[in-house]
């Protein structure tokens, strides 16, 4: 069961594939910044009133504004 | 003598290039566990070979070579242009070798610019800890460069770099002219035509990134956007098609050439000491707790364990002046020496133990890798007034010394965010303040008293002052925010490092010089000041100094001759050029509640705010109201009578009025000389000069009146 959803949405401990970007500049740097479409993602925290958001990819950990992270397009994944 | 060669050390932001620096030159710049520590190029010399020396260049970290932020934009001034004065003749690009796959995008950028390059695998001790093992020999030949793998904490694999530096120095080795993706031959001729020679992916670089290159001209500009739109060239498409390419090469490689043991089963992801810190510090609520907690403890730590040390210094600098006084002639020069000079100094020596103490917990914030946790949880807080998640360090440092504070804001991408937060960060209580506060503190609040018997009051009140230079700052940031009133898009994609042990014997060493260079830089400033502030106290227009002494004697004939002398030496100093210029000032600062006394010292702090307790001290010597035992600065002014009531002249009133006004007070020449740098522009450091200078007057005007 595989639900389309920007990462925005991801809940703490959920993780996704990255599919692909809705906003042209953000996704260079986001690139740049080692997320990869494809590439599996992973929530792990949220600050203080839920804005920015932390997420673990390819080993590392990235930050970004929630307004950042709903520009990502993410394939849910099980368990 | 032959030319030094040129190398820059490229890399991600906190990859270890400053580390790998401190190694090879064997100098001192600024490490610390985040990215954006650097913010200026520094070279040094490493010595490669007995007898041969080669240049070392430190910049700041980079993703990829187009630039989104000042400190970024400087380094691709430098790799873009080989005309430029530090155009390396090669470069080491270091790379985390923990998180290879991203490093290696950058590698494979400079490489194609034609720069000779040398891969330098860094953290390799920690890509051993994360499981990963990496085949370098193996990918040295697949990416066709030098590989050494180092450790530039420790200074590990340094003779393997050296060879590896030395093999690419030689035969120049650089990249095949092949685009990562092509575009027009037409458009790349054009380009070569106009500009003149050069790979064809520097040419590329060019087009796409000539409005921050400052080696071209508006004209030339304008010639870039011509080609752009005639060949209907998308630059931001074309990034970003590249980077997907070379990623999809890229992974074949890493694929190839490292293995992860940790990972081989598919086992469950290992719980790190990172995981763990964080599931604290990142807490939606413990992560604030914790975060005030520390502040606090911190500021609770600078005034009680302190004072132990800094009674023995301040005894010291007593009993010295006191037996210089009874060595010395007893004369006017002696005076400048023991009341000024040794004072004013012994003023700053105080304070070292406390401003040690800071330095040290800004240090463990930025060696552990917590200041990065910090910009995370502020963010959300800081852009509702106007900030950004990374204007916590320019105001976290801003409380050591606003200089380099504002430097560092030059990782913020967004021109109004840096632009405010550069406005703002002056008014973090810096270190300079700290006597200030503390010898005031001392003075009106009651040393005995702790709340609930557990918290030192005086250390509580230096808490509050810090606390309120933060609040001013946020809320000046939010007025200047409806004020600009600029849409501008502003972001926060950040990396989070892991945490790592603080070193603790690299700490002390970079505290050590950070204290000598405060003490060395406040101590120039005092004895400069000091010297010209006994000259204006000496002296006094006309004969009137002389005449001083004829008329108190006869005004007062019955006075005992010590009285006598406190009062000759008293209304000298009221008539002397600079009682006259405190006097000057009087009726601007009366309603604030100071005398034409504190009038000289805010004259003086001008320039500096260091100078206020060297001033003070200076003052009361020469006025003579104390006799000299045991005449620390503290104790004078205690003793300063306040002549219309009789009553101590320091009360809460004058004193919490004092405090507010250095604390938001603009008195120092070398942050506006910073903002004018940073800023380019006269306007910024004139506003940040008028807007807290008002602030300070009437936050004091409020308090003065409100406690009298
Ligand atoms: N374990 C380990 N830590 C390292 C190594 N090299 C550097 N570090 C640490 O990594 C952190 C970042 O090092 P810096 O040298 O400041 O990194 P930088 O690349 O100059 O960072 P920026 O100036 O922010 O771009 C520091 O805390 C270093 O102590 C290494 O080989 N192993
Ligand atoms: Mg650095």
């Amino acid at each position: 069961m595989n639900t389309r959803k920007t990462l925005a949405e991801l809940k703490i401990g959920e993780r996704a594939e990255i599919i692909g970007f809705t906003d042209a500049l953000l996704s260079l740097k986001l690139l740049e910044m080692g997320c990869l479409p494809g590439s599996e993602i992973e929530m792990t925290h949220l600050a203080p009133f839920g804005d920015p958001l932390a997420i673990k990819v390819s080993g590392y950990t990235l930050t970004m504004r929630k307004d950042e992270a709903a520009t990502i397009q993410i394939n849910l994944l099980n368990n | 003598m032959s030319q030094r060669p040129k190398i820059a050390l490229i890399g991600n932001p906190n990859a270890g290039k400053s580390s790998l620096f401190n190694s090879l030159t064997g100098l001192r710049q600024k490490t610390g566990n985040f990215p954006g520590v650097t913010m200026d190029k520094l070279s040094g010399i490493w010595e490669i070979e007995p007898g041969q020396e080669v240049e070392i260049l430190d910049l700041p970290g980079i993703y990829s070579i187009y630039p989104k932020s000042l400190d970024e934009e400087l380094v691709i001034n430098i790799l873009g242009n080989p005309a430029n004065e530090d155009y390396p003749d090669m470069a080491i690009v270091v790379a985390d070798a923990s998180n290879l796959k991203r490093n290696l995008l950058l590698f494979s950028q400079v490489r194609d610019l034609g720069i000779p390059t040398v891969l330098a695998l860094n953290m390799i001790d920690v890509a051993e800890t994360e499981g990963y093992v990496i085949n370098s020999i193996k990918l040295a030949r697949e990416l066709n460069v030098e590989v050494a793998e180092i450790n530039a904490k420790k200074g590990i694999g340094i003779n393997g770099l050296r060879l590896a530096v030395g093999k690419t120095l030689a035969n120049r080795y650089a990249s095949n002219d092949a685009l990562p993706l092509p575009v027009d031959e037409q458009m790349l001729a054009g380009i070569q035509l106009k500009f003149g020679e050069a790979d064809p992916y520097r040419s590329l670089l060019w087009l796409m990134e000539h409005d921050r290159l400052k080696m071209f001209s508006p004209e030339q500009r304008k010639a870039f956007d011509v080609i752009q739109h005639e060949f209907q060239f998308k630059s931001e498409e074309y990034k970003t098609s590249e980077t997907v390419k070379r990623y999809e090469a890229l992974s074949e490689v890493v694929e190839r050439c490292v293995i992860n043991l940790n990972r081989q089963w598919d086992a469950p992801p290992v719980k790190t000491w990172t995981d763990r810190l964080d599931s604290v510090f990142l807490h939606s609520v413990g992560g604030y707790l914790f975060f005030f907690l520390l502040l606090f403890v911190m500021f609770q730590a600078v005034f009680t364990w302190a004072a132990y040390p800094m009674d023995a210094i301040d005894a010291g600098v007593a009993y010295l002046n006191d037996w210089l006084k009874t060595v010395l002639p007893a004369s006017a020069l002696t005076g400048l020496l023991t009341d000024g000079l040794v004072a004013g100094i012994g003023g700053v020596l105080i304070f070292i133990p406390q401003i040690a103490f800071l330095f040290f917990f800004i240090a463990m914030l930025e060696e552990t890798g917590y200041m990065s946790r910090v910009m995370f949880i502020m963010d959300k807080l800081m852009r509702r007034f106007g900030l950004n998640g990374k204007s916590v360090v320019p105001l976290i440092s801003g409380v050591a010394c606003a200089v380099p504070a504002i430097m560092s804001t030059r990782s913020i991408g967004s021109w109004k965010d840096r632009l405010i937060t550069i406005m703002v960060t002056p008014l973090m209580s810096c270190s300079a303040r700290l006597p200030i506060y503390t010898v005031l503190i001392s003075l009106v609040v009651p040393e005995k008293s702790t709340l609930f018997g557990l918290f030192n009051l005086q250390g509580l009140a230096l808490f509050g002052m810090y606390l309120l230079g933060f609040v001013m700052a946020i809320v000046s940031a939010w007025v200047m925010k409806q004020i600009l009133q600029v849409k501008e898009r502003s972001y926060f994609i950040m990396e989070l490092p892991t945490y790592k042990a603080p070193r603790f014997k690299h700490m002390a060493i970079s505290i050590l010089n950070s204290v000598k260079a405060f003490v060395f830089e406040a101590g120039k400033i005092i004895v400069a000041i000091s010297i010209v502030l006994w000259v204006l106290a000496s002296y006094g227009p006309g004969d009137s100094m002389s005449q001083v002494d004829a008329q108190v004697r006869q005004a007062n004939p019955t006075l005992s001759s010590a009285e006598l002398s406190n009062r000759i030496a008293s209304e000298k100093l009221e008539n002397s050029y600079a009682g006259h210029f405190g006097h000057f000032i009087e009726p601007v600062i009366k309603p604030l509640g100071y005398d034409w006394k504190i009038g000289i010292a805010l004259i003086t702090s001008f320039a500096a705010r260091e100078v206020f307790v060297g001033t003070m001290s200076t003052i009361y010597s020469l006025g003579g109201e104390v006799d000299d035992e045991n005449a620390t600065i503290k104790n004078r002014m205690r003793a300063e009578i306040n002549p219309e009531t009789g009553k101590p002249l320091y009360d809460a009133a004058l004193g919490f009025s004092l405090l507010i006004f250095y604390a938001f007070a603009m008195q120092c020449m070398s942050t506006l000389a910073t903002t004018y740098r940073e800023t380019k522009s006269w306007k910024y450091p004139a506003i940040q000069f008028f807007y807290m200078t008002a602030l300070a007057y009437l936050t004091a005007f409020i308090t003065y009146q409100m406690l009298a």
